[in-house]
């Protein structure tokens, strides 16, 4: 398994972890007065699981498991791989830390969602683009 | 990779794309504060990202890695099947809200969705098998 794939599946077992412990602090709400910032997490819930965890391990096994893009290059660029991993975890980060803080403080949050948005997209393509030309019959 | 899993796998490709194309615009006009009518593409970000990318990828794998039946993967036509019924149903159910399509538009994707992974499962129940049968 390469170096990659296994940044990629051990970070999305954390993902994994956090993302269900957010689901019990959600499930806390109904009985238990928390600060208001703990009450607005659910979009942070559901991409915490979906790209965190599901998204990012699909991208390591996909980097390590589908046919060689060449024999020089067997899993095409790998720079932009990394790339991808630091994007998309930047990105989910930043996301998970100011989407519930423009809900409750408003302010100057909001452009950081504006960031966390461009990071993620620029993950998803770099992924796109290094995976495509691996797409391909035997 | 046969041919078919290249075209679910690519597909997926695109619907990921797409997916978190509108995912992007829609977590920039939260932070924006603008857009408001760009929240007509939630549903359509949902089931691109959910069905089209994420349970596309799924299908496309397992045809292309499930045992075979000496080198053959047994009956190829209700996966070909799958995949046509699959795709209308993602772009039916994830256009028609975002489009103001009538009911019958969402409708008519979820069937077509239950009908490609009916056809999908009628392929791939005999491959789900022990080593050596």
């Amino acid at each position: 398994m390469p170096a990659l794939t296994r940044v990629f599946a051990k970070t999305s077992l954390f993902y994994l972890l956090v993302g269900l412990s957010t689901g019990v602090v959600l499930a806390l709400r109904g009985w238990v007065r928390l600060p208001p910032l703990l009450t607005v997490l659910s979009p942070v819930y559901f991409h915490l699981l979906m790209l965190g965890w599901i998204a990012q391990l699909i991208f390591g096994v996909v980097y390590w498991m589908f046919p060689k893009y060449s024999p020089k290059a067997p899993r095409g660029r790998e720079w932009l791989g990394w790339a991808v991993y630091g994007l998309l975890n930047a990105g989910l980060v930043l996301r998970a830390v100011a989407e519930p803080a423009l809900a409750v403080y408003g302010g100057g949050w909001g452009g950081v969602l504006v960031i966390a948005a461009v990071l993620q997209w620029l993950a998803g393509l770099g992924f796109v683009v290094n995976t495509w030309p691996r797409v391909k019959e035997r | 990779m046969p041919r078919l899993s290249c075209w679910f796998v690519r597909m997926a490709l695109v619907y990921l794309l797409v997916g978190f194309t509108l995912g992007a615009l829609l977590l920039a006009a939260k932070g924006l504060g603008r857009w408001p009518l760009l929240w007509r593409w939630l549903p359509a970000h949902i089931e691109f990202l959910v069905l089209g990318w994420t349970g596309q990828l799924i299908l496309g794998v397992a045809f292309w890695i499930f045992p075979r039946f000496g080198g053959r993967r047994g009956r190829e036509g209700p996966a070909w099947l799958a995949f046509g019924c699959f795709n209308l149903g993602v772009l039916m159910a994830g256009l028609g809200p975002a489009l103001g399509a009538p009911a019958w538009v969402m409708t008519g994707g979820r069937l077509a969705e239950v009908a490609g992974i009916a056809a999908f499962i009628w392929h791939i129940w005999p491959r789900i098998k022990a080593i050596g049968m």
